[in-house]
């Protein structure tokens, strides 16, 4: 019975986690990206910054028409966000938060996560497709054009972390880090966090979406929950990605003084904002800039890190 | 493997859901064959790798079976429907994906599988290996690989340099055959 209920809680806190940090990383994008460029926004409802602006657009999602174009697929068309969103919360099941806090210890954490997180981009494409809508096939193509070519430096960039700690389970990478990891995988860190960002097709990495040419790519024919649905998997995504790289290169729950759990969540809303902050701060990548970097800039920065790695390890152990 | 063979009448909870994701997996092949549009063919196809990396999973062998997910599910099919969507991808039912030999192509394949079943039941009925989760770990995968496979390890990686450099020399236009 104990086991049951540890498991319970277990998923609970994680359903909880996965429902609360993406809309807190959604208001958190909302508030920086308003004061960075001076403007306000909603600031009343609710009292704070506006923060129940939040719930009022969630209700107004789930109010609206449900509209599926005549010419689309309506199966695949119905399905694309939900495989969207769905990969997010199960990877959120590995991640650790403090010694102990994770919801399952796999033994080979590290590729289940990079496995899981490459589906959710098939609901991008999916839904690119099935809309028939010629701006959303574009998207739809780019975005599988973007995972094609980020995927290598972003594993490529998780093995050398992985190599160095001698183990693919997240906590156990957690626990063998030490702060010198911190310059050793400097670049491996970078790497990631770039690529991750372009996974999430996030700005400067959203060709996909590009507004101004292709409206919002594969997302333009979704209104109402659907489209809500995609942008939730969108922060939880950021949350994701932030938080993968904290436990993979930033030490996860060390740090002093504070309790652990602290500190991730720490570590992880810093990120959160430099994600926001880049969005604010650089213009879109153009699609050949965009496989440029990845082909010739990320792909040799990791191959650089792992030997790297492989060269301390022999030469250290 | 030298375990006596347990009784098939009493099967355990992992040996049922291994068949039913065998099921899924075959099912979903079939639908990859079957089905009259080509984008729907790509994504059974994905159900299928999906089921067939849950059969690594129920046989404890995680290791292969993210990968699998890795690279058939997020490289492979993601490079399918790129290709398809770049060329054609029609919405709805396209007449020219039937083709005339279906009935020979049905022969070919079901007189393969009867070759490859006969073979894999005749040659492991009664070899019987127990399920622990530690064979199937990475650990013991990655000393596997590199301690006694390590010679058909090199040869498949020489194997895959070659086709890759291939593919770079048809792709690109400024290399030139000799005349």
């Amino acid at each position: 019975m104990p086991e049951v209920l540890d498991v319970a809680v277990r998923l609970v806190v994680i359903v909880a986690a996965f429902l609360v940090l993406p809309l807190v990383a959604g208001q958190m994008e909302h508030k920086v990206m308003a004061h960075m460029q001076a403007r306000l926004g909603p600031m009343y409802a609710g009292g704070f910054h506006g923060w129940a602006q939040l719930i009022a657009d969630g209700v107004k999602f789930v109010q609206k028409e449900d509209v599926i174009p005549a010419a689309a697929d309506r199966r695949v068309f119905g399905l694309a966000p939900g495989v969207a969103l769905v990969p997010y919360l199960v990877v959120m099941v590995v991640i650790p938060v403090g010694p102990g806090l994770v919801g399952v210890d796999l033994d080979a954490g590290l590729f289940f996560v990079l496995a899981v997180m490459g589906i959710g981009v098939l609901g991008s494409i999916m839904a690119g497709w099935s809309s028939g809508n010629k701006y959303s096939l574009m998207g739809g193509m780019r975005s599988a054009a973007q995972l094609m070519s980020y995927e290598l430096p972003l594993v490529l960039a998780a093995s050398s972390v992985a190599m160095a700690a001698g183990t693919l389970s997240l906590p156990g990478i957690v626990e063998a880090w030490q702060w010198w990891w911190l310059p050793w995988q400097a670049i491996g860190g970078v790497v990631f966090f770039t690529a991750g960002l372009a996974e999430l097709r996030r700005p400067p990495f959203d060709m996909p979406i590009a507004d101004s040419e292709i409206i919002m790519g594969p997302m333009t024919e979704y209104a109402g929950i659907r489209f809500a649905l995609f942008m939730l998997a969108e922060y939880a995504g950021i949350i994701v990605i932030s938080a993968l790289t904290s436990v993979l290169f930033l030490g996860g729950w060390h740090g002093p003084l504070l309790p652990g759990p602290v500190w991730m969540l720490l570590k992880v809303f810093a990120l959160v904002f430099v994600v926001i902050w880049l969005r604010v701060s650089y213009p879109r990548l153009r699609e050949d800039q965009l496989q440029k970097l990845a082909w010739a800039g990320l792909v040799p920065l990791a191959l650089v890190q792992l030997a790297l790695t492989g060269v301390v390890r022999v030469l250290a152990v | 493997m030298t375990e006596t063979v347990p009784s098939y009448l009493s099967p355990t909870g992992q040996e049922i859901v291994f068949l039913l994701l065998g099921a899924v997996a075959v099912g979903s092949a079939l639908l990859v064959v079957v089905t009259r549009q080509l984008v729907h063919a790509a994504l059974w196809l994905v159900l299928c790798f999906g089921a067939l990396a849950g059969c690594y999973l129920v046989l404890t062998a995680e290791f292969v079976a993210w990968v699998q997910v890795l690279i058939y599910v997020g490289a492979v099919v993601v490079l399918l429907l790129f290709g398809i969507m770049l060329t054609r991808a029609p919405i709805g039912r396209a007449a020219d994906l039937d083709s005339g030999n279906k009935i020979v192509a049905a022969v070919v394949a079901i007189a393969t599988a009867v070759v490859l079943v006969t073979v894999v039941v005749d040659g492991f009925r009664t070899a019987y290996a127990p399920l622990d989760s530690a064979t199937g770990s990475a650990k013991e995968l990655g000393s596997a690989v590199f301690r006694n496979w390590v010679l058909p390890f090199e040869a498949l990686s020489v194997l895959l340099l070659a086709a890759l450099i291939g593919a770079i020399v048809i792709s690109r236009t400024d290399i030139r055959g000799r005349d």
